[in-house]
């Protein structure tokens, strides 16, 4: 069952507010996970890990670079899904 | 040979099977409390382990740590995060150079939980699920890395593994940095957290565990005749070693003084100790040496004691031999009747235990030793503490461990 954006939106904050302690409605689409939310490389794999498992998506080891914002991500993964 | 710098403790900090930090744990003791308790969970029944219970921790750690703390590191350096604070703040939080400042905490067996935790997720899901930070969280050196990046100690951080006597070792390392001015200050200690159905059957494999299902509070009985191996528990100790002139300089407050260092190895066999304790005898003469006195000085002495048929004996007599006749005059404790085996952490509770000894003048008490060993000859404290005398003293605590390793403190007044 494919996720819609806003559903994708929220389960990435939940994943991020696991692994960083920030509170989920502060993780929105227009933040940087490296310069708003401080998120070094080894937490970014974890959280793409958690949501690869948990939207059923690969996401390549060359895309993660390319996910500069949450909104990045979030388009990744809806695409994915598709 | 003097010793060029002596070492002092003047942080405690400890989370174990009797309470969540050092004042709780050490009530908990002199009121000769039990830590075991029935296991929480069905792995007995699901996976036919022969014992059903154990001294788990008695405040979880995510009563303490913020989640995503929790998520980095495995339980057992969770375990030393919070004991290392405990010790930190215990110690006036001292402001100095981190280069001047040090870590050595050990674990036994190091993150099993993560490990194990990861093999279960690699077997359901598959390589792509294993998070990225598993090898950071199960490598052994991990406890003691993270205590460095919390305190910012770049002296060196240090995680000696010697089974059993690892929580001991990493204090006699911490003092060794600090004498050969490595360091002014040290955060060392032990910790374990195995309490998982793995662990478990495989020590109860190797025959070493209490089977005593239906009395788990009865079940750790050092010196008892009808003792009949040990309680596996969890948690950790930590203390801060501080140079004497350091400590001085700044009017910490010292429980004691670390005076001597007592390290041998049996080179015997893996898992038994030596029949005649000779690398035990040595270990603990080795630190009454180090420590510039002798047995004449030495009125109490915890005992690493776990509850075996036959290591219990084994030591009880190395300890007479050392004493010789000044054995009259101290008051011996087997603190593993309360608190279950810390493992890796064991003797480095156990050593706080003793500073607390040293500095109260009260020695903790045995609990469940209802029908003596007859071989037994030392004075064994039992259910109710006693008090040590007034003047200069000295404590001795035992660490033995898995592989032969001795490792013996001599604890003395500030």
């Amino acid at each position: 069952m494919a996720h819609t954006a806003e559903d994708v939106l929220a389960g990435l904050a939940e994943i991020v507010a696991e692994e960083t302690g920030l509170p989920a409605d502060s993780v929105t689409s227009e933040k940087s996970f490296t310069d708003d939310l401080d998120i070094d490389s080894l937490s970014m794999m974890t959280i793409v890990t958690h949501a690869e498992d948990k939207f059923g998506v690969t996401i390549p080891d060359d895309e993660v670079k390319n996910l500069t914002t949450v909104g990045d991500a979030v388009n990744f993964i809806t695409g994915a899904q598709a | 040979m003097p010793n060029v710098r002596d070492v002092v403790i003047t942080g405690l900090g400890a989370t174990t099977p009797l309470g969540g930090d050092v004042p709780s744990t050490w009530n908990a003791a002199l009121a000769g409390e039990s830590g075991a308790r029935p296991l929480e969970n069905d792995w007995a029944e699901r996976y036919g382990m022969p014992v059903s219970f154990a001294a788990t921790i008695r405040v979880a750690p995510e009563e303490v740590l913020p989640r995503p703390e929790m998520k980095r590191m495995d339980p057992s350096a969770q375990y030393a995060m919070i004991a290392a604070r405990e010790a930190w703040a215990d110690a006036g939080a001292p402001e100095m150079d981190g280069d001047r400042l040090g870590t050595v905490v050990s674990s036994g067996i190091g993150g099993i939980w993560t490990t194990l935790d990861a093999w279960d997720t690699l077997k359901e899901k598959g390589a792509r699920r294993v998070l990225p930070m598993t090898v950071p969280m199960l490598m052994p050196n991990s406890p003691t890395a993270y205590v460095s990046l919390e305190f910012g100690a770049r002296a060196g951080a240090h995680a000696l593994v010697s089974a059993c006597a690892s929580g001991a070792e990493a204090i006699a390392y911490g003092v060794e940095m600090i004498r050969s001015g490595r360091a002014d200050v040290v955060i060392a200690g032990g910790t374990e957290a195995t309490i998982h159905p793995m662990p478990i059957s495989a020590f109860a494999a190797s025959r070493t565990l209490s089977l005593r299902n239906d009395d788990p509070a009865g079940a750790s009985r050092p010196y008892d005749q009808a003792r009949d191996g040990f309680v596996i528990g969890e948690g950790a100790g930590v203390v801060v070693l501080e140079a004497a002139e350091h400590a001085a300089a700044r009017s910490a407050r010292v429980y004691a003084k670390v005076s001597g260092l007592g390290l041998t190895a049996d080179g015997y066999h893996i898992t038994s100790p030596e029949p005649t304790g000779s690398g035990q005898v040595r270990a603990m003469q080795a630190a009454l040496e180090d420590a510039g006195t002798t047995s004449a000085s030495v009125v109490h002495v915890n005992a690493h004691a776990t509850s075996t048929v036959v290591g219990d004996l084994i030591e009880a007599r190395s300890v007479s031999s050392v004493l010789g006749a000044d054995a009259d005059q101290v008051a011996l404790s087997a603190t593993k009747s309360m608190t279950g085996h810390l493992l890796g952490g064991a003797g480095a509770l156990e050593t706080i235990f003793t500073v607390l000894a040293v500095h109260h003048r009260t020695a903790p008490p045995t609990i469940n030793v209802t029908d003596p060993d007859p071989e037994l000859t030392l004075d064994l404290v039992r259910d109710t503490p006693r008090a040590l005398p007034e003047g200069d003293i000295a404590a001795i605590n035992n660490s033995f461990g898995f592989g032969g390793h001795n490792v013996a403190l001599v604890v003395t007044n500030a």
